[in-house]
Order: C-alpha cells, then sequence, then structure tokens
C-alpha cells in the first residue's frame, strides 16, 4: 500500500520545552489514523509541524515520498494537504456557501483567472454538494459566524473537503459537537473515506469517536509516542491505560 | 444602500433584465456618476471645486479601504503615496511635458512598486507594529517633498501643473474637469468593485478574518498581502494623478501624516470593508466641513463630535448604520459580507 505521509524523528523545542520529541509514523493511502494522548502531549504541536504553520526543531515530513518539511501551508494545500483546527476557523463575516467556495477557489484556475473570470470561481455546484452533504442546507445563505458552535465544526470540516484533498489532518473534530451531530460527522467522513479513498489523521480526545473510526491508533505521551496498533490493541495496552485511558 | 461587496446580487437587479453580474452597488455606482456629472449646476466654481476633491479624496479612501478594509493591513503612509502620485504628475506633466495620462499611469505604477515593497515588511509585522512601519514611511516621504527642494520645490511646492485635455477638447474649466474627475473615479470604482466582487475580494477579507486557516487553504497569503498594499498604494498614487491638476498647485502639507490619520478616519467613519463607505467617509471628511462652515471657528469641533458620536452609534461607520437602517426597513437580516 502506498504511504500518503511519513514523518521521521520531528522534535520541536519552545525553549527548554520538548513538545514533539522524536515522533516517527507514517500513514497509508485510505487509512484513517487516530492520534490520542493527554492534553499538552504535543497533537497539536505535530499537526502544526507536519502543516508548516511550526518550523520543526529537527526531523522530516514527507508527502508521497517527497521532502515538505517547512513547506508553506498554501503550498501544501495545494498538493493535497488539508486540515481543520481545534478551535474554529471559519470566516464569520462570510455566508455558509462563501467560506465553501472560499476554501476551494484557490485550486481554481490562475490568479488572473480568479480576477476575470466568474465570481463562484465555477464551485457553486461543489459547494452546493458540500452543503448537501453535511447537512447545511438550510443555512448556506447565513453568516458562519451566526450559526451554532456543531454547525460551525460541520462547515469547518466541509471546508476541509472543498478541495478534493488526499489527505485530511482533523484536529478534535469531534470536541463540542452534540452526539446528534457527532453521528452525522463520523458517518460523513466514512463516507469520504470509502468513496473518495481520502486518508485522514485524527487527533481526538473523543475514545469513542476514535475508536470507532479509525483503522490504526497512535498514542502520545510528553512528546513521544507511547503506543501503537489498532484500537483495539491501543486499549489493551497497560501504559496507555496508565498514561491516558485510566481504569 | 451600501451593499457589501461580497454580498449577493441585489434583489432589485435580480428583478430587471439586466446581465447577472449587475448588482446592487454597480447600479447605486453608475446613478451617483450620473448625478455627480450634473451636480455642479449653479454652484460655482468652489462648489464645484469642493464636489471634485470629495471624489479624488474618495479614490485614495478607496485604496485604503482595500488594504485596510478588506485586508486588515493597517496603514498610516495613505497620503504618503498620494503624495508620491500627485508629485509623480506634477513634474511629468510640467517639467517634463509628458501628456496627463502617461503620468496618470505611471503614478500608478510607481505606487503601486512603492506599495509592493513597503508590504514586504507586513509579511512579518502586525496591527499596530505595521502602523508604525508605515508612519515611519510617511514620515520620510513627507521629509523628501520638503527637503529635497532641487525636485519637489521644497515648502513652496510645484506651481502651474496643467490639466489634461480629452481628445483635443481643453478641460481647464471647473465643470469640465469635474466631469473628467467623475468619469475617472467611476471606472476605479468600478475596477476596484470587479476586484472586491471576484474571488480575489473573498481572498483579501480571508486574510482579514483569518490568516492563518486562510493559509491552510491554498490562499497564498504573501501574496495577497503584497497586493492589497500595493493595489491600495496604487489608488492613493492615482488620487494624486488626479489632485495635482485639480489643485494646480502642490506643496507637501497636503500629503502630511496627519492626512494619513485623516484618511483613515474617512475609511472608518464611511464603514471599513463596504465598497461605497469611501464615498460616505470622503463625503464626511472633505464636504461636512464645508457645510459647517456657518459655525465658524466652532466648525471642526462640530465635526469632531459628529465623527465620535458615529464611531459611538456604529462602530461599522455610517455603511453599517444604513446596513442596519435598510435591514430594519425590509424586515432581512443583514448580509454576509
Amino acid at each position: 500500500m502506498n504511504q500518503v505521509l511519513e514523518v521521521s524523528n520531528l522534535h520541536k523545542a519552545f525553549g527548554g520545552i520538548k513538545a514533539v520529541n522524536g515522533v516517527s509514523f507514517k500513514v497509508n493511502e485510505g487509512e484513517i489514523l487516530g492520534i490520542i494522548g493527554p492534553n499538552g502531549c504535543g497533537k497539536s504541536t505535530l499537526f502544526n509541524c507536519i502543516l508548516g504553520q511550526l518550523e520543526p526543531t529537527e526531523g522530516a515530513v514527507k508527502l508521497d515520498g517527497r521532502d515538505v518539511t517547512n513547506m508553506r501551508p498554501s503550498e501544501l494545500n495545494r498538493l493535497g494537504v488539508s486540515r481543520t483546527f481545534q478551535l474554529l476557523q471559519v470566516f464569520p463575516e462570510l455566508s455558509v456557501r462563501e467560506n465553501l467556495i472560499l476554501a476551494g477557489q484557490e485550486h481554481e484556475g490562475s490568479m488572473l483567472s480568479r480576477f476575470f473570470g466568474p465570481r463562484d470561481a465555477g464551485l457553486s455546484a461543489k459547494a452546493e454538494q458540500m452543503i448537501g452533504f453535511f447537512k447545511l442546507g438550510h443555512l448556506a445563505e447565513a453568516k458562519a459566524g451566526g450559526l451554532s458552535y456543531g454547525q460551525q465544526k460541520l462547515l469547518d470540516a466541509a471546508m476541509a473537503f472543498m478541495a478534493g484533498p488526499r489527505l485530511v489532518l482533523l484536529d478534535e473534530p469531534a470536541g463540542g459537537v452534540n452526539l446528534t451531530m457527532l453521528g452525522d460527522l463520523k458517518e460523513r467522513l466514512r463516507a469520504i473515506n470509502a468513496e473518495q479513498g481520502a486518508t485522514f489523521v485524527v487527533i481526538e480526545h473523543n475514545m469513542d469517536f476514535v475508536m470507532s473510526l479509525c483503522s490504526r491508533v497512535i498514542v502520545l505521551a510528553e512528546g513521544k509516542v507511547l503506543a501503537e496498533g489498532t484500537p483495539a490493541e491501543v486499549r489493551a495496552n497497560p501504559a496507555v491505560i496508565e498514561a491516558y485511558l485510566g481504569h | 444602500m451600501t451593499a457589501p461587496a461580497t454580498h449577493s446580487a441585489a434583489p432589485a437587479a435580480r428583478r430587471l433584465p439586466l446581465p447577472a453580474f449587475v448588482d446592487g452597488t454597480l447600479l447605486t455606482l453608475i446613478a451617483a456618476a450620473v448625478i455627480l456629472w450634473f451636480a455642479p449646476s449653479g454652484m460655482g466654481r468652489y462648489g464645484t471645486y469642493v464636489l471634485s476633491l470629495w471624489l479624488v479624496m474618495s479614490v485614495a479612501v478607496m485604496g485604503l479601504n482595500l488594504t485596510l478594509g478588506y485586508a486588515g493591513l493597517k496603514s498610516l503612509a495613505q497620503a504618503a503615496f498620494m503624495g508620491i502620485g500627485a508629485y509623480a504628475t506634477a513634474l511629468l506633466t510640467s517639467k517634463v511635458g509628458l501628456n496627463w495620462y502617461a503620468s496618470f499611469a505611471i503614478s500608478g505604477l510607481l505606487t503601486f512598486a512603492v506599495g509592493l515593497v513597503l508590504g514586504f515588511p507586513a509579511l512579518r509585522v502586525k496591527a499596530h507594529y505595521l502602523a508604525f512601519v508605515t508612519l515611519a514611511f510617511s514620515t520620510l516621504i513627507w521629509l523628501v517633498l520638503r527637503n529635497e527642494q532641487w525636485l519637489t520645490g521644497g515648502v513652496f511646492g510645484l506651481s502651474n501643473i496643467p490639466r489634461p485635455s480629452f481628445f483635443g477638447l481643453k478641460l481647464d474649466g471647473a465643470l469640465p474637469f469635474h466631469r473628467f474627475v467623475v468619469v475617472v473615479t467611476f471606472l476605479l470604482a468600478v475596477v476596484l468593485w470587479w476586484m472586491i466582487r471576484s474571488p480575489w475580494g473573498r481572498a483579501f477579507t480571508a486574510l482579514r478574518e483569518n490568516p492563518i486557516r486562510a493559509a491552510s487553504l491554498g490562499i497564498d497569503t504573501r501574496m495577497y498581502t503584497l497586493l492589497a498594499f500595493a493595489i491600495g498604494s496604487a489608488y492613493a498614487g492615482f488620487a494624486g494623478a488626479l489632485y495635482a491638476p485639480l489643485v494646480e498647485f502642490i506643496d507637501p502639507s497636503p500629503f502630511s501624516l496627519s492626512q494619513s490619520f485623516f484618511l483613515l478616519l474617512m475609511v472608518v467613519a464611511g464603514g471599513a470593508g463596504y465598497l461605497l463607505g469611501p464615498f460616505i467617509g470622503a463625503l464626511l471628511g472633505v464636504v461636512l466641513p464645508e457645510w459647517l462652515r456657518f459655525a465658524g471657528s466652532l466648525y471642526l469641533i462640530i465635526f469632531a463630535a459628529i465623527v465620535m458620536l458615529l464611531l459611538i452609534a456604529c462602530p461599522q461607520g455610517m455603511s453599517g448604520l444604513l446596513e442596519r437602517g435598510w435591514a430594519k426597513l425590509t424586515g432581512k437580516k443583514e448580509g454576509a459580507r
């Protein structure tokens, strides 16, 4: 199976604090990989290093075998890597539809064609499809800032998929989402994974969500990989129970 | 109504058999241009001059509105760019003998290039730190205009700046030149309207609201930051190129730091991030003080009080106030910007 992402010996230090301390892992095409661990164990820092938002102190990130360490986030996105953030990151003054068009527009044509071409960059149909897929139909014209937290989470996720990415890194997609919407979100992610073959890396604290969605799980503790395996193997690992899951 | 730039076409435009790209903002611009074409009738030379000055300042404020209102980059150098455009046009037309149209284009290109260079600090510093960088630039330009007498005439300025002609038609009179300013301002406003409603406008808004998220969606934030600075500066250059032949004499004082603050005030009072906001802001900044002249020496105090009350009542400026009023009147929610 093809490796989409390879992280090798990644380190990130903030002064004397080692937030990420020699993390290595690989993600196969079509896989849903979960990353779990206690607060402050370096999960989000790891994402930010992979995605060019932070410069790693040491180590390498490869996408399809190509070194993309320190590549700018916009360039990585145009290579097919998308993400969501732990905290909500929609554009509150734009409508739901405009948010979605914005999320895909830089993948269409050139700078000049985006200036002279259609206002929607030819993405209205795709945006409608995403609006329907994420059950946001009645909110298409509403300001994103006026949506409920859960609806904004769904929009945030929908935006990550607008450009048809190959690899999506989701940072706590279930955080603050109610059970009904959580079920919807999981169902949507599974469908995209199955239908489009998109690869996911998911950071999450909601164990039910992670264990039922992911095929493999990595556990981080104090910036290092503590354990790795299938959800069942991780659940049964004494070190993981001790450090994170509890008895 | 000052329809927000990224809003869908206005309902009025949908009902009429008009091309799909025509929206309420464009119709407002066309109607305003027609009214302003005829407005000076019976106003006299000074009234016509004030109207022209309003439009010229609107062009400079439009540029700052792009940089600050849409892209969220705080600049205190707009008057300096206007000065570069005004002096470039004055020197090229009166000393070099170039026609106004070429001088206008060169002024725009020059300020675009300088704005591009000044945009680089914006890639590293944000908010008030960026404002201080542009403040230093503004002071530098003002010192050059005042001290480099061999080029700029220093405090004595440059005089006898010729007005353009149009296909052999002289535009020396106040009314013909006013109409020329109306046409140029309209064309510049339409270009900006097109840009703001295009995907570029959406990207500029994303830059203002959340640059980190914007970058994660493939938006080249460096490119759009530089473009916002350069295009905003070019509009100030265009305004300067119109200002020089309007007043026919320039010195450094209208391009000082305080004038940059005044342009900033016009953006905020008119409504930052609203396409028609600059016209309202410049109306408040240029025409309102004229209307308040009956109050004698108190007019600046009254003007300042009006602006303060406006911003307390509606921090989104006049455009925001009008939008709220329109929403109440029609029973619709405020549109997404």
